[in-house]
């Protein structure tokens, strides 16, 4: 589904000395099928924004466009339950929402809650459970006896199960190993492609933003700072570092492998393999003239 | 000679008799002002490790000494003392409702003098950089800001080792690089040695020697630069290797002899510019 933010503000407390602007006129276009990284600090706006999503925040100012829904100032959408269907959003720490006894429970929760029928909800769990990387016999077993990859796991399994068509990841690798955190990426990327998703993800890392997505929003103080593909938006380091965040390890080594050998070598998405060819010919290709 | 801060011997844990071990004989030292960071996968037994030093656990079998006193039920409460522990939800830890009762917990449980007290909640105040907060609340703190007050409050009560169990993993960039710093800061001033239990490279990098964990047994241990050469070995048990080692392993598959494990972008550029002037 095509996502449109159209003068988008968001004030917390409107109208009361507390005041507050999280979002400011905020514009961005999504195309359907994206896989987006957002970008900024703790307090840019980035959770004020998804929550924008789904309707869990209602613009102050302005329209959201999700697919057909709109959603504006002071205008709740009849339709806000079908809108939550087809837009999954896995929180911070999902497994600190597991309740069921059991993890079949627990990841059928969502579909029932939303009036999908029973035998659909159990073919969807069959279909679900290999791909977030669990297997069919933890489906009887208590959520809370699992390790907390798996435990994410089952959350995870619990937002696919409802078959959203936008997927909203609010720092899904937080807390993993590097394993782990490589291994839930992955997967995501895998479903975003297997099933046509537009994935909006949330991250402080520039690295998964590098290699996952094709669109970055970095946010500052409640505002659009800048937006393009990664490579076009990692290689401006000095804006970059005005807001005090870092480019990619990759794009920070190439730049000051320029300075010292005063030669030019952008970064223009290449892989490791690709930057070490590019660095050993001109380190082997002897003086190079000033 | 350095004195040994931390001696594990043999040392074997399980949760239950039935359940499976999750240290299985290990034995390591830890010596004064050292600074140790412990990586492995998640449920490797790091953490275990953590509460093992300062008696929340204590072993079936082998035997923990700290400061040269055996680990036991009648010496924790002394042990106490001497290890200080930072955990990784920063909102779990904070007990008082202002900055500077926060870190008078810890000196009121122990009976410090009250005018001691305020002289040391102003000098570990500083060591982190919140002396300008003594009274604010928590809810109005960042995460990277709680954090240092909790160890603030560790620092108060003056310990020989200070242990941080994932401090920075909840954390954003900035929260984390507040923490390092002040770590590398604190640990310049006070006689310490810190313990880092984490998967973040970065602070793997600044510390003066790792132990990797694997399934409940010492998999290495190794000076950092030793570490990240053992590259593929690390990533087939589950763990990272910093952008450089990776890099620089590609330039030496493409010919290029690099002296020694580069750390950081420095070293590797360094090497390379050396290797350039001499073609």
């Amino acid at each position: 589904m095509d996502i449109t933010f159209n003068n988008v503000s968001y004030i917390y407390q409107e109208n009361s000395p507390f005041a507050h602007k999280a979002i400011e006129d905020l514009n961005f276009h999504i195309p359907s099928g994206s896989f987006v990284a957002v970008i900024g600090h703790t307090g840019s706006g980035k959770s004020t924004l998804i929550q924008h999503l789904n309707g869990l925040a209602m613009p102050s100012r302005g329209e959201v466009t999700i697919g057909d829904f709109h959603l504006k100032a002071k205008e709740k959408p009849k339709n806000m339950r079908e809108l939550r269907s087809k837009v999954g959003v896995v929180f911070q720490y999902p497994e600190h929402q597991l309740f069921e006894e059991t993890v079949v429970k627990d990841i059928a929760f969502g579909p029932e809650n939303f009036g999908v029928e029973k035998a659909v909800i159990e073919e969807r769990i069959r279909d679900i459970i290999p791909a977030v990387g669990l297997s069919e016999d933890i489906l009887e077993r208590s959520p809370f006896d699992l390790s907390g990859g798996q435990m994410r796991r089952v959350a995870i399994a619990g937002v696919m199960a409802v078959q959203p068509e936008v997927l909203v990841l609010d720092e899904p690798t937080a807390g993993l190993d590097p394993r782990g955190q490589k291994e839930i990426l992955q997967m995501f990327y895998e479903l975003h492609k297997r099933q046509g998703l537009t994935t909006i993800l949330v991250t402080h890392s520039m690295e998964d933003a590098l290699k996952y997505a094709d669109h970055v929003l970095i946010m500052n103080k409640g505002k659009k700072y800048m937006e393009g593909n990664p490579v076009e938006v990692f290689t401006q380091k000095d804006a970059l570092h005005k807001v005090q965040l870092d480019v990619p390890e990759s794009v920070a080594f190439l730049s000051k492998f320029e300075k010292r050998f005063k030669y030019s070598l952008p970064f223009k998405g290449q892989t490791v393999d690709e930057m070490a060819e590019d660095i050993r010919r001109v380190v082997q290709g002897g003086r190079i003239d000033e | 000679m350095r004195e040994k801060l931390i001696e594990f011997r043999n040392v074997s844990f399980r949760y239950r008799e039935e359940h499976p071990w999750v240290l299985k004989n290990c034995s390591f030292e830890i010596y004064e002002d050292e600074s140790i960071a412990i990586i492995g996968h998640n449920g490797s037994g790091k953490s275990t490790i953590a509460k093992l030093i300062n008696g929340l656990l204590f072993p079936q079998e082998g035997e923990i000494l700290i400061a040269g006193k055996p680990v036991t039920e009648e010496t924790i409460w002394d042990i106490r003392k001497d290890v200080g522990m930072v955990f990784q939800n920063p909102d779990n830890q904070f007990v008082g409702t202002t900055v500077q009762d926060d870190v008078a917990f810890g000196m009121e449980n122990r009976g410090i003098p009250r005018e001691e007290m305020i002289a040391r909640i102003e000098e570990s105040l500083t060591a982190v950089g919140m002396q300008d907060y003594h009274l604010t609340e928590p809810h109005r703190l960042s995460g990277g800001q709680k954090q240092r007050v909790a160890i603030a409050g560790v620092l108060a009560v003056s310990p020989k080792v200070l242990i941080l169990d994932e401090a920075t993993a909840m954390l954003d960039p900035k929260g984390r690089t507040e923490i390092m710093n002040t770590l590398n800061q604190v640990q310049e001033k006070n006689n310490l040695s810190l313990i880092t239990i984490t998967h973040d490279l970065h602070e793997v990098v600044q510390s003066d020697r790792v132990i990797v964990m694997n399934h409940g047994e010492i998999w290495d241990e190794a000076t950092p630069r030793e570490i990240f050469a053992k590259k593929h070995a690390l990533r087939e048990i589950g763990l990272d290797v910093p952008f450089v080692a990776i890099l620089a392993d590609e330039l030496q598959v493409k010919g290029l002899a690099l002296t020694k494990e580069p750390l950081n972008h420095e070293e590797l550029l360094e090497e390379l510019w050396t290797l350039h002037s001499t073609t």
